[in-house]
């Protein structure tokens, strides 16, 4: 990794802070999401856990501005985001992307800088030198002809963060990013969250394996509708919470 | 090639459209063919029947306004009313298209009979090129047109929404919006084919160019252009070889992009049934 544009933490030593605020979505009645605050920022890895329905996913897209909230607020980098902010990006689960779309890796990466070009301008040197580092910075140049079905599992979670690269995304939001990769693919993507929030970005992604969180990330909000617990990953983990979120019913709000 | 034919003016305006109407036609498909939805354009399609039997109705005479406003409010409402009950989550779009479709194309036949204009409905069903005068040439050129200036001027968020309306949501993109817009336009592309191909044989033209497009290509902007081409191509072709061997222009020109359909599944060098295999 060469150089990158990112005036975070690891260049100007300041944190950029993502702040949440009782945090409260419903989805027709029913209670998705209730009450849920953290406050983190850029450099960290954050993993979302909890049972199935316990709200990670819709956590991810309440702050990527997918789903309305019903209160909370969002703060980063001290400004409220309304709806959405160019500064996210939200990679779906791989099983959600229509993968026989004609599109190349290059196209797909190139979506990403619609946010900058805006609906009609041409694409800029600057626009394609982006494009060219984030393919670089994922060892994705020698594939940016394929069409995105031709890749594998772990190149193609690889193309969407080139894609939130070249849209030059400061919080990376990703919906269980380790699912259906095999051993190999999810080490080098470990590595390369690693690397990414090194580089003062902050990642926030779903996750199930419990066994993998503390090599993984920094941080983890441990959710069942409501915020159990939150904080570095090695305080929060405890045998009793593990035991408390996932082996007993969880009662409905 | 009989060239007195050319000079007939009945024929050159039916060229003229049958080239115009394909392609218009063949680059929004590229469209359907993104968001996998032939199978709703089938049924919008054979919506506009009833639409056009109720404007003869309702105003008592046929004219290309009647029908083309009729065919237009008919597949709005069955269009827009199947993703209202679809809302109510409890029945599936799908489901609530082929319910209300078929119900309106029922009512439509029942009303067939009491309509003295039988005979000219025909036209409408499977498309009269030939008798195509001034008017719906420029009914014809306005809609597509209007088409391919829209999508043009909004491919970018067209495409993002097509493609993960997730991500393209969290671009900023309007995807609700998006989404009203690309169905209002597939109304508008079908209502303009009425004339050359039918309500019936509309599917063919709004489908056939950019799924032979498909089997060729991993470029979606040639999906596009490509789908013009091959409909604007096929259909001039389609014309004139149905003068020379005397069967209907309109069959002739989903004929004829279903056969250029089949010769690049077989023959695709990439995705063709007789592909070298990698």
């Amino acid at each position: 990794m060469s150089e990158t544009h990112h005036d975070c933490c690891a260049h100007h030593g300041h944190h950029h802070e993502l702040v949440i605020e009782n945090l409260t979505v419903s989805y027709r009645r029913v209670l998705a999401l209730e009450n849920v605050s953290l406050a983190t920022s850029c450099g960290n890895r954050v993993a979302l856990i909890g049972p199935n329905g316990a709200g990670k996913s819709t956590l991810l897209k309440a702050i990527a501005g997918l789903v309305p909230r019903d209160g909370g607020s969002i703060r980063w980098r001290g400004t409220a985001v309304k709806k959405w902010s160019r500064e996210f990006a939200y990679l779906p689960q791989r099983e959600e992307v229509d993968w026989s779309f004609p599109i190349t890796v290059r196209g797909l990466v190139e979506m990403g800088r619609y946010p900058q070009t805006g609906w009609w301008r041409k694409f800029s040197a600057a626009d394609t030198a982006a494009v060219d580092r984030a393919l670089d910075s994922l060892a994705l140049m020698d594939l940016q002809n394929r069409q995105i079905r031709e890749l594998s599992g772990g190149q193609q979670q690889r193309a969407f963060l080139a894609r939130a690269l070249a849209q030059e995304a400061h919080v990376l939001l990703l919906d269980e990013p380790f699912t259906g990769l095999d051993r190999n693919a999810s080490l080098l993507l470990g590595d390369l969250l690693a690397k990414l929030a090194h580089e003062g970005r902050l990642v926030i992604a779903s996750h199930h394996d419990l066994n993998t969180v503390p090599r993984l990330f920094d941080e983890a909000l441990v959710l069942a509708t409501r915020p159990l617990a939150f904080g570095p990953v090695a305080e929060i983990l405890t045998p009793e919470l593990i035991d408390r979120t996932f082996h007993e019913p969880v009662v409905p709000a | 090639m009989d060239f007195e034919l050319l000079t007939n003016p009945f024929y050159q305006r039916a060229l003229a459209t049958a080239g115009f109407i394909g392609f218009a036609n063949g680059f929004f498909s590229g469209f359907v063919v993104l968001r996998r939805n032939a199978l709703s354009v089938s049924a919008l399609s054979h919506t506009m029947l009833p639409g056009i039997a109720l404007g003869i109705f309702l105003t008592g005479a046929l004219s290309q306004w009647n029908a083309f406003l009729g065919a237009m409010f008919a597949a709005l409402l069955v269009g827009l009313g199947s993703v209202a009950v679809a809302r109510g989550n409890r029945v599936e779009q799908g489901t609530a298209l082929a319910v209300l479709y078929t119900a309106a194309f029922a009512a439509g036949i029942a009303l067939l009979p009491k309509l003295d204009t039988r005979q000219e409905l025909e036209h409408w069903l499977f498309g009269d090129i030939i008798a195509v005068g001034n008017t719906d040439i420029w009914i014809a050129f306005g809609i597509g047109a209007f088409t391919l200036l829209i999508t043009n001027l909004l491919m970018r968020p067209i495409l993002l929404t097509l493609f993960e309306p997730n991500v393209a949501a969290a671009q900023g993109v309007p995807v609700r919006s998006i989404q009203y817009l690309i169905f209002g336009l597939l109304v508008l592309a079908l209502v303009s084919s009425l004339q050359a191909v039918g309500c019936v044989l509309s599917v063919g033209l709004l489908v056939t160019p950019a799924a032979t497009v498909s089997l060729l290509t991993d470029r979606t902007s040639a999906l596009f252009w490509g789908g013009g081409l091959i409909g604007g191509g096929g259909s001039i072709v389609a014309v004139l070889l149905s003068g020379k061997f005397g069967i209907a222009p309109g069959p002739a020109i989903v004929i004829v992009l279903g056969l250029l359909f089949i010769a690049a599944y077989l023959f695709s060098p990439k995705y063709g049934l007789l592909a070298p295999r990698r």
